[in-house]
């Protein structure tokens, strides 16, 4: 397991409790998971993603993630309609460990962006990681 | 005790290690209103002479004997077992080994495994078989609970009547708790499902057929296949007579989406039901909703080949209430066995195997038919067929029975109106001479 | 290290069955057909499946290769936790292999097979006794089988007092199986967290308990190999919010003679005749799962049971409110015959001598070990001991790690990270078959392992080395999954 020091968490991102993480790009929002959460797990073997089209509530289940031996839930940090998963997930998996940035898992088209602001910066993540 | 090694001294030995002065004070924590009073009541120890006699004593209780020639079926079949297969199959390598979670001091089971997957799926043409369930019966549950899980949404299945009547009671034990609902397709005149009410039902997740179905009847799957596809629901072929894939188009080519059944047919005894394995099988896009424990092909840290139990969060130990079963074991030995009898038979023994069983029961029919007595259904069958007799095969029966001949199952107890039809079964172990004989003893 | 008995030998190669083979080969005697072929319908046929011909001694040798690459109770130590890894008398497997028990075929008239039906019955009998309850069924394949019938049983007991319930309560060092058998009869398990001392305590079980939950279950002794102390008290409680207390019986071999199942308030019971009973567990099965129960409750067992008239043994008549057939047929019958083979070799009093010496071994494991591993509760425990990998984070060395060497060494490794409670979890079930010596050597080695992850971790990193294979590759295995050849 990292140092919480020697986690990757950039600045220009929201964090959510669940270890997701959040970036506005226009009008949608691409969703992850982050360093912290990619190095938890482990090799990540499978990812589960939804339907476009679906919508969720923020907070609620939205696939999973799959390494050898564990099962971890993924939750939509801010509420909306999914607009694109990421394909390329299906046959890498991996791209999640490599870089948990640049591998995104979905877009959301929120429902209200005010969600967006309620999550935590990276200071208040690193706080939350701390903690824990 | 020849089981338990402990000499006086080495008890006091480790009673003094551990700090206790007996038995008494290590079993401390179990409290005295949760002690088992007095002694179990259980026979008096025996030796391993004793026990030979009281064995001995039991078995010949047994009235119908190895010695008789069982025309019977329905689940359970007698086929010729090689001696290689118990010689092997007993080594205590395999045996006396736990499921192999420490893969490298495994390898045998699991590649044991690996192959029995493949021939399996090779058998019933599908694209992926697991490592055995506990058999047919459960298998079939635990195929349509998983249609159900594939569909999403819908709440019902329904299955065909003339699946075995054991393999529709655990169906139904399995369901009953869930808020799953499980409907009966009919049996039509020609022995085949009736699959007309099917029409318009879009409510069904997976409709199950059993080919040769309890009667020894060959179902149209290709049909059958086409008809649940037209209504968006998943075709759950099941089966008790594997061999019959040796001479007949697999469930998988037929277009079956899940393919299970009872594997008892390949290598293993009777043994009065058990054990035998529940084979299962599925198309590969379902593989994640599957019970069951799977192995894998990988490679070690020097690149070389080996194998491992795999996609392991399908199942209950890390998914828990979550998994797609509850099974945490398979039936191990008996499908490394199933493997082996495979392996022994080869594609082209398997073929030649096949057609013997279905010609011996095809000579049999005839020779019943030429009787007089008649065939209950027109449809095509393989080793298992249904004959209907005047009230005078009672005697016959009897007859046959003292001569060492079980001359088939009365159907009447499963199927109510079924009275004077009975389900017979030949295999390759059944002599001419021995099928002369019911057709003789039929005519008198 | 050369204290254990592992050295390494010749190491055969086989390849897959396909690998091998030419057409037209065969391994198995087909009789001649002695009766003329029958017409067919073309349109039914199919290819036959493609399978490699081979000789009789292609696959002698190739499965005797395999047997080589393994690892069982005969080959050596097999102190895997909560598996009961003992050994399997061989006389047992004469018994249920003999001719008349192997023919017997399940679908004939009870008149004609006596013999199988008085060994259903007798078992029944034996089990019940055994365990303290009333009324035995055989017909569960495996131990989350036998969960299953039990789970069944109790929603087949709610309804019959017209109130479905939702919820069971279940300790978090419960098996997977047992939320997974929960769920499936439609209850959402709520997770009770140990208590300090690694068993239950009377007032969560208070807190939690109410009249929409079905009832608990508990594994006892439970999987830190302590006994639940509390657990008279907490069935109390149960019953009298009408719940049921489901007793998984995995663990029984800790407490046979000693514990009586009905005084801990225990109403359904299943056993695991492969780990208390002897019977082999065949690289994964067959096992069976008999469920026992209170006379209350013999109404719902599965069916068919087998009933003694004084005469006649026969298969009982449906009973109406019986939760239904288990299994196609008896469940795994020849592992039932191994089962009464085995109790009717102990008796009683042999019997009672296995708990003994199964939690003297664990005991004396225990307590030699605990300088050197950490101990998870250092309580007196039954017939296993949990440690973990804590004393060895400082070096980078894990559980795994641990687990890997010991192989080295000839022995199969502990149950490893489980129960989940305790990190890095390594669990020990010495088993009474064990002696004083074995035991010994044993724990010299383990000692030796902890020397080695200070000094020379690499050794333990690098294991195993003496295997056909090193380790091998799971994540590689379930991102791009290879389970057809």
């Amino acid at each position: 397991m990292k140092e919480i020091k020697d986690l990757n968490l950039p600045d220009e991102i929201r964090y959510s409790k669940d270890h997701e993480w959040a970036k506005v790009d226009g009008d949608i929002v691409r969703v992850g998971i982050s360093d912290y959460a990619q190095d938890a797990l482990g090799d990540i073997v499978f990812v589960e993603l939804p339907e476009v089209g679906a919508v969720f509530k923020a907070g609620e289940e939205f696939g999973t993630l799959e390494s050898v031996k564990a099962v971890s839930e993924l939750y939509l940090p801010v509420g909306g309609e999914i607009v694109a998963v990421n394909m390329e997930l299906e046959d890498s998996p991996e791209l999640i460990n490599d870089n948990p940035y640049t591998g995104w898992i979905i877009e959301v088209k929120p429902g209200d962006i005010g969600e967006f602001d309620q999550l935590l910066d990276r200071h208040a993540y690193l706080e939350l990681l701390k903690a824990e | 005790m020849r089981y338990l090694p402990h000499t006086d001294a080495d008890i006091k030995t480790m009673f003094k290690a551990i700090g206790v002065k007996d038995f008494e004070e290590l079993f401390r924590t179990v409290p005295e209103h949760c002690r088992y009073s007095g002694t179990m009541n259980l026979p008096e120890p025996k030796t391993e002479w004793e026990l030979n006699d009281h064995m001995s004593a039991i078995r010949s209780l047994m009235t119908v004997t190895p010695d008789h020639t069982v025309l019977i079926g329905a689940g359970r079949y007698q086929h010729h077992i090689p001696s290689t297969i118990p010689a092997v199959m007993s080594r205590s390598e395999f045996l006396t080994a736990y499921t192999p979670y420490q893969p490298e001091m495994a390898q045998g089971t699991l590649q044991g495994l690996f192959e029995y997957q493949t021939l399996t799926a090779r058998l019933l043409g599908v694209d992926v078989a697991n490592a055995s369930m506990y058999d047919g019966a459960s298998a079939l549950a635990e195929a349509l609970l998983m249609g159900i899980r594939i569909s999403r949404k819908k709440k019902r299945v329904a299955v065909s009547t003339a699946i075995h009547p054991h393999y529709r009671a655990v169906v139904d034990t399995y369901f009953r708790p869930t808020e799953f609902e499980v409907v009966e397709l009919p049996c039509g005149e020609n022995g085949r499902t009736d699959l007309s009410s099917l029409k318009g039902r879009d409510d069904l997740a997976a409709v199950a057929l059993q080919s040769p179905n309890f009667f020894g009847v060959v179902e149209d799957l290709e049909a059958a296949a086409a008809a649940i596809h037209d209504i968006d629901g998943l075709c759950v072929a099941c089966f008790s007579e594997p061999l019959a894939f040796g001479l007949l188009k697999s469930p998988g080519a037929c277009g079956a989406d899940i393919v299970c059944g009872e594997g008892q047919s390949l290598g293993i005894a009777p043994s009065f039901g058990g054990p035998g394995l529940g084979m299962f099988g599925c198309r590969q896009q379902f593989v994640r909703n599957m019970p069951g424990r799977l192995v894998g092909e990988t490679t070690d840290l020097d690149g070389k080949r080996g194998y491992v139990l795999t996609l392991s969060t399908r199942e209950q130990h890390i998914r828990r209430e979550k998994a797609t079963s509850n099974i945490c074991s398979n039936q191990g030995i008996c499908t490394l066995t199933a493997a082996m009898y495979m392996a022994s038979l080869g594609g082209t023994g398997l073929r030649k195997l096949a057609r013997l069983n279905y010609d011996k029961a095809e000579y049999l029919r005839q020779g019943l038919q030429d009787t007089g007595a008649a065939c209950s259904f027109s449809a095509p069958t393989f080793n298992e067929f249904v004959v209907e007799f005047g009230d005078d095969f009672g005697p016959a029966r009897k007859r046959l029975l003292e001569q060492g001949i079980v001359a088939g199952l009365e159907l009447r107890k499963f199927y109510p109106g079924f009275e004077n039809r009975y389900l017979f079964c030949v295999t390759e172990t059944a002599s001419k001479e021995t099928l002369d004989r019911v057709i003789r003893e039929v005519k008198k | 290290m050369n204290i254990g008995p592992g050295r390494s030998g010749l190491i055969m190669d086989e390849p897959l069955l396909w690998e091998k083979g030419r057409a037209g080969r065969n391994g198995m005697s087909i009789p001649e057909s002695d009766v003329p072929s029958a017409a067919i319908d073309g349109r039914l046929c199919g290819a036959g499946p493609d399978f490699p011909d081979l000789s009789e001694i292609d696959v002698v040798r190739h499965y005797t290769r395999l047997s080589l690459w393994n690892f069982g109770v005969d080959t050596g130590m097999y102190p895997l936790g909560s598996c009961t890894m003992k050994y399997n008398p061989k006389i047992n497997e004469k018994h249920a292999g003999a001719p008349e028990i192997a023919a017997a075929h399940p679908m004939l008239d009870d008149e004609y097979c006596q013999g199988t039906l008085k060994i259903i019955y007798d078992l029944q009998n034996y089990l019940a006794e055994i365990t303290g309850l009333d009324a035995v069924s055989v017909q569960p394949a495996a131990g989350a089988h036998g969960e299953l019938a039990g789970m069944l049983i109790f929603e087949a007991y709610h309804q019959s007092r017209g109130r479905k319930r939702t919820k069971i309560l279940m300790p978090d060092t419960a098996h997977g199986t047992n939320p997974a058998s929960a769920a499936l009869c439609g209850y959402t398990p709520v997770p009770i967290k140990s208590g300090a001392r690694g068993i239950l305590e009377v007032g969560q079980i208070r807190d939690l308990m109410d009249e929409e939950t079905a009832g608990i279950m508990v594994t006892n002794p439970n999987t830190l190999g302590l006994f639940e102390e509390n657990i008279r008290e907490i069935a109390d409680i149960v019953h009298a919010k009408g719940g049921l207390v489901y007793g998984d019986g995995a663990n029984m071999n800790a407490v046979m003679g000693i514990a009586d199942m009905k005084k801990c308030g225990v109403d359904v019971l299943h056993l695991n005749l492969h780990k208390t009973f002897s019977t082999p567990h065949g690289g994964g099965g067959p096992g069976a799962g008999p469920v026992c129960v209170t006379e209350e409750l013999a109404r719902f067992l599965p069916s068919p049971r087998v009933e003694f008239d004084g005469t006649a043994y026969r298969l009982e008549k449906e009973r109406p409110e019986s939760v239904g057939r288990m299994h196609c047929f008896h469940g795994n019958f020849g592992v039932l015959v191994k089962a009464l083979c085995y109790i009717l070799t102990m008796g009683a009093e042999n019997l009672k001598k296995v708990s003994q010496r199964a939690v003297l071994n664990a005991s004396y494991i225990k307590q030699r070990l605990k300088g050197h591993l950490h101990l998870a509760y250092d309580r007196p425990c039954m017939h296993e001991a949990v440690f973990s990998d804590r004393k060895q984070q400082e070096f980078k060395v894990t559980t795994l790690d641990i687990a890997k060497r010991l192989m080295d060494c000839g022995y199969h490794p502990p149950t490893i990270y489980f129960p989940l409670v305790v990190p890095g979890a390594i669990m020990i079930e010495p088993t009474e078959s064990e002696c004083l010596e074995d035991l010994d050597t044993f724990i010299d080695v383990v000692k030796q392992i902890v020397r080695e992850a200070e000094t020379e971790p690499e050794l333990l990193k690098r294991a195993p080395t003496r295997f056909k294979v090193k380790r091998l590759d799971e994540t590689a295995a379930a991102r791009r999954p290879c389970l057809c050849g």
